[in-house]
């Protein structure tokens, strides 16, 4: 019998690299949340915001000779070289985020639902393709910003890229909670969310509370991007479209609309793919869509999702 | 010899096909507390969402302090000292009741005016004071007025709009709405007031219109208006 031949310590240590991938789907997860708690509207374009923040830390790195164009071993980047690239990846993806809002979503705020999903769906192909276009369809491979060792921790293997992973995805998630709950923007943020018309009334500067929270979304995407490649330095123009559907079904099993559900489900689906992965890599994959469907059949408002109408 | 604040002259206003303002002509003087009454779907609400720009008028003008106020976004006209609150009160029941508070002076730059003016509407309303920390959701519909109107005074503003603060009230606690309404007045706040609840308004006012099917159908003194027959049988249950 199969099952057998997996001792529970590999559960275990499975289940540790399952946490560090649940990172990544929560810093991802929190961005279709944080848009659906304003709008209403799953922004299906947030898997290729992660896709372009891979990108656009590759690019400086590369522009300041950090890949060689010869191929042959790359030169290590320094750590000073290494906050460059991330802070252009976020203020870019920030910016993409907006542009989004600004060009695609925005003129359909009074549209239909339907009309403002389909966009959304567009959006994500134009930016599918146009990476094509941009960074060409063969894969770029991420400048090396660590070298991968393996760090015993405790009874388990760890390796440094996933104690990075999990380390800064729990800042960014404390930092967002903390933006969210204690300064001026995020109480605009959860007023909009709860109701734009009365936020408005109030004073609150609605649209650009909408645009704050697709360039933060993006800031978490970007973050979530440069980790991942990190981890896994192969970059395709495609690698949002399954990290988008994934952090999606984070987010639904969290509870759309919930910040702190977008982490638990992050983290919940990452550890249950990691398990299953155990026994069968290929059905792995799966797990995420069995995950939506469960929770569509059993809870559609999803773990800490309010049936209310607090979204934020 | 007092300013208008307030002018609305030939205003329309659709929504699609439906004609809810029908050329809707009114003033509002410096110091006065002025009512619009009329029965459901007059609209009052409508009027009211059309001088802040929540809704736009087809034709006519419409004169904040002087100003054209057509084109502006609302935040600006809070920022202006044009503040409504709204029917239904418009509380956040996920935000303290301090963060609604806060929310109210959000156009507002100055930080010491704000813990000012924080610190004032804790002192005339001591209720608020005590449950701060709380939920907006969890105050009861009484105090939730209160903090409507609390909140609203947190811009400092210079003409409150203010739709059925007595909507769903207790005879008893709208009785202290209302003297809290007079009491804002008398601070130098000006009032435009909205209310189904003619006899009560037309008591607390200066003067009144009355809007019939998005017409404007009489106008005059509260006083007068208290007397008027036509108001008497239609809006206050004489006849
Ligand atoms: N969003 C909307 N879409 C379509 N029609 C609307 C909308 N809002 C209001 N109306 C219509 O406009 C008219 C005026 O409505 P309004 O809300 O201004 O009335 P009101 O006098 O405030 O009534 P109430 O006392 O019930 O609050 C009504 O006929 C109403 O049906
Ligand atoms: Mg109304």
């Amino acid at each position: 019998m199969f099952l057998l031949e997996v001792t529970s310590e590999q559960i275990f240590q499975q289940a540790l690299n399952g946490v560090s991938k649940g990172a990544v789907y929560a810093l991802i997860a929190v961005g279709y949340t944080m848009v659906y708690g304003v709008l209403q509207l799953i922004n299906f374009a947030h898997g290729e915001v992660y896709m372009l923040g891979a990108y656009f830390a590759y690019y400086p790195a590369k522009w300041a000779g950090y890949i060689p164009d010869e191929g042959g071993e790359k030169p290590k980047v320094p750590l000073y070289f290494i906050g460059v690239c991330i802070l252009f990846s976020m203020a870019a993806c920030a910016a993409i985020g907006m542009l989004i809002e600004r060009l695609a979503y925005r003129p359909l705020r009074n549209a239909s639902r339907l009309a403002a999903l389909i966009t959304a769906i567009g959006v994500s192909l134009l930016l599918q393709n146009g990476s094509q276009i941009m960074f060409g369809s063969d894969p770029k491979y991420f400048p090396r910003f660590m070298d991968r060792e393996s760090v015993q921790l405790g009874m388990f293997d760890v390796s440094n890229t996933q104690v990075t992973i999990m380390v800064v995805a729990a800042v960014a998630m404390i930092g967002l909670h903390l933006f969210v709950q204690k300064t001026k923007p995020g109480m605009a943020m959860r007023a909009v969310s709860f109701d734009m018309r009365t936020a408005r009334l109030m004073g609150v500067n609605v649209d650009g509370t909408i645009a704050l929270t697709f360039a933060i979304g993006s800031i978490m995407a970007s973050i979530g991007g440069v980790l991942i490649a990190m981890d896994q330095p192969r970059l395709t123009p495609l690698m949002g479209l399954l990290m988008g559907l994934k952090a999606f079904v984070a987010a639904v099993l969290g509870g759309i609309g919930s910040i702190p559900g977008a982490a638990l489900g992050g983290l919940i689906l990452g550890i249950a793919e990691s398990v299953v992965g155990t026994w069968s890599t290929t059905y792995a994959d799966a797990v995420a869509f069995v995950i939506l469907i469960l929770v569509l059949l059993v809870k559609p408002s999803g773990l800490l999702g309010k049936t209310g109408r607090e979204k934020v | 010899m007092a300013d208008t604040i307030l002018e609305l002259d030939d205003i329309n206003v659709y929504y699609g096909a439906i004609h809810a303002l029908k050329g809707i002509s009114l003033k509002v003087e410096q110091g006065e507390v002025v009512t619009l009454i009329g029965t459901n779907g007059a609209g009052k609400t409508t009027t009211l969402a059309t001088i802040c720009g929540l809704m736009r008028s087809k034709t006519g003008t419409l004169k904040y302090a002087g100003q054209d106020i057509s084109k502006c976004a609302t935040h600006r006209l809070v920022c202006d000292g044009l503040v409504m609150a709204p029917e239904g009160r418009g509380i956040f029941p996920n935000l303290t009741v301090g963060e609604n508070m806060r929310i109210g002076a959000y156009a507002c730059k100055d930080k010491v005016a704000i813990e000012k003016n924080l610190a004032h509407g804790y002192e005339v309303f001591p209720r608020l004071a005590e449950r701060k920390r709380q939920k907006g959701g969890t105050l009861s519909g009484g105090e939730q007025q209160m903090l409507a109107i609390a909140r609203s005074l947190m811009s400092q503003p210079k003409l409150l709009l203010l739709d059925e603060p007595s909507l769903g009230l207790a005879p008893l606690i709208v009785k202290t709405i209302f003297e809290t309404i007079d009491r804002v007045n008398k601070d130098g706040v000006t009032i435009l007031l909205v209310e189904q609840n003619a006899n009560i308004a037309l008591k607390h006012s200066d003067r009144a219109y009355v809007i019939e099917s998005g017409e404007i159908a009489i106008e005059g003194k509260s006083a007068d208006l208290l007397i008027d027959p036509r108001v008497k049988a239609a809006y206050l249950g004489e006849s």
